[in-house]
C-alpha cells in the first residue's frame, strides 16, 4: 500500500487535488458509515431543494429563477465562513487531527475541462452527485449516464499526457 | 411537521444545508467535500489499465464511495416518503418552450419523454444520456473537479483556479442550454 501511495507524484496531486483523503490516519471500514449519513441526509437535500431537478438546471441557465442561484450562493457563503472558522479557531477533526487545506494550482483543464462539464451539466441536468439521487428516484436509466462519465473519465485518463493542460 | 417536510425546500435551507458538508466531512475526518472522484476511484479499481492516472490507493478513498452511496439511499427516502404531492412548478416560460419540443409531463425530477430506457437508442436520447454523461466525466476530470470540489469546496476555500472553473462551467451551461439543446430537443 505505501508504494501505491507515492505513485500520487505532486504533478498529479496538483491538477487533481480536489477529493482527496487528507487523513493520516486508519480505521476500520465501519468508520465510514458516517460518511454514508451524510450522504444520505444531502441525498436528501438535493431531492427535497429540486437540487438534482433537470427543470431547476434549465431554469438557472435561462435565467428564469432565482431558486439555484439561492442555493448555491448560500451554500458557499457558508463554506467560506466555515473553512474561516476552522482556520482561525485550529478546529480540529473528531480524531483530533489537524485539518489539512491544499491550495489548487492553475492548469488550462479548469478552462477547458470546465465548459466540456458545463456542457454535460446543462443536458443532463445532473452533475456526479446528484446523478446517484436522480438514480434513487427511480430513474434507473440515468444508470447508463453514470456509466459512460465514468467511461469520460476514464478517456480523460487514457489521453491526460496528450491534452493541454 | 411531515406535511412541512414534503414541501419543496427553499433555497435559503437548501443550501446553507450543503454548505455545511464542507465543515461536516473536514471536521469528521480530514475529507474533502468533492464528487466527481469517485468516478476516478471506480477507473482506478476496475480498470485501472497501467494507466498511472488510475495507479494510486483508491481503497484510501472508500469513504467518498460510501457518501455517494448515501445520497443514492437519501434519494429513496426523499422520493419515496418525503415525495411532494403537488404537481412541480416550473417557470412558464420554460413549460411554454418545452411543450414546443413535446415535452408535456413535467412530473418528477427529469423529463419521463427523453429519459426513459426505450429512448436510449433514439439519437436525442443517446445525446442527452451517453454523450451527456461522457462530457460530465470526462469535463469533471478534466477540470480537476465538478460543482461540489470547485464551485462549493474550493471556493469555501477561496481558490482562484476553482471561480475560474466555475465561471467555466457556467459558460458551458448557459451555451448548451441557449444554443445547442433546443436543436438536440427538436430532433
Amino acid at each position: 500500500m505505501k508504494n501505491i501511495d507515492k505513485n500520487i507524484d505532486f504533478e498529479t496531486r496538483s491538477l487533481d487535488t480536489v477529493c482527496i483523503n487528507e487523513s493520516h490516519l486508519e480505521h476500520k471500514w465501519y468508520h465510514n458509515i458516517k460518511y454514508l449519513i451524510v450522504g444520505l441526509l444531502f441525498g436528501i437535500i438535493f431531492i427535497k431543494a429540486e437540487i438534482i431537478s433537470w427543470y431547476r438546471i434549465q431554469e438557472m441557465f435561462r435565467f428564469q429563477s432565482f431558486h439555484m442561484y439561492g442555493v448555491i450562493g448560500s451554500a458557499v457563503i457558508v463554506g467560506v465562513i466555515s473553512v474561516f472558522m476552522i482556520k482561525k479557531l485550529n478546529i480540529k477533526t473528531i480524531y483530533a487531527e489537524k485539518i489539512e487545506f491544499h491550495d489548487k494550482k492553475f492548469n488550462k483543464g479548469q478552462i477547458i475541462g470546465g465548459l466540456i462539464f458545463g456542457l454535460g451539466w446543462a443536458i443532463t441536468g445532473a452533475c456526479p452527485g446528484p446523478i446517484f439521487a436522480q438514480i434513487g428516484t427511480g430513474v434507473t436509466v440515468m444508470i447508463v449516464t453514470l456509466f459512460f462519465a465514468i467511461v469520460g473519465t476514464w478517456v480523460y485518463g487514457y489521453f491526460r499526457d496528450k491534452l493541454p493542460h | 411537521m411531515l406535511e412541512f417536510l414534503k414541501q419543496p425546500w427553499p433555497w435559503y435551507i437548501a443550501g446553507p444545508l450543503v454548505g455545511l458538508t464542507v465543515p461536516a466531512l473536514l471536521i469528521l475526518g480530514n475529507k474533502n467535500f468533492g464528487i466527481s472522484a469517485n468516478l476516478r476511484h471506480a477507473c482506478a479499481a476496475c480498470l485501472p489499465a497501467n494507466i498511472s492516472f488510475f495507479k494510486y490507493d483508491w481503497k484510501k478513498e472508500i469513504w467518498n464511495m460510501f457518501f455517494v452511496v448515501g445520497i443514492l439511499i437519501g434519494g429513496v427516502i426523499a422520493f419515496s416518503f418525503l415525495a411532494n404531492p403537488n404537481p412541480i412548478i416550473i417557470n412558464e416560460n420554460l413549460r411554454t418552450e418545452l411543450a414546443s419540443y413535446g415535452i408535456t409531463n413535467i412530473n418528477g425530477m427529469l423529463p419521463q419523454e427523453i429519459f426513459s430506457w426505450e429512448n436510449l437508442f433514439t439519437i436525442k436520447g443517446f445525446l442527452m444520456m451517453v454523450v451527456g454523461g461522457f462530457m460530465i466525466g470526462f469535463g469533471s476530470r478534466y477540470a480537476g473537479g465538478c460543482t461540489s470540489g470547485h464551485a462549493i469546496s474550493g471556493l469555501s476555500n477561496l481558490q482562484l483556479p476553482s471561480l475560474i472553473a466555475t465561471c467555466c462551467f457556467f459558460i458551458g451551461g448557459l451555451f448548451m442550454a441557449n444554443i445547442i439543446l433546443p436543436i438536440i430537443l427538436s430532433l
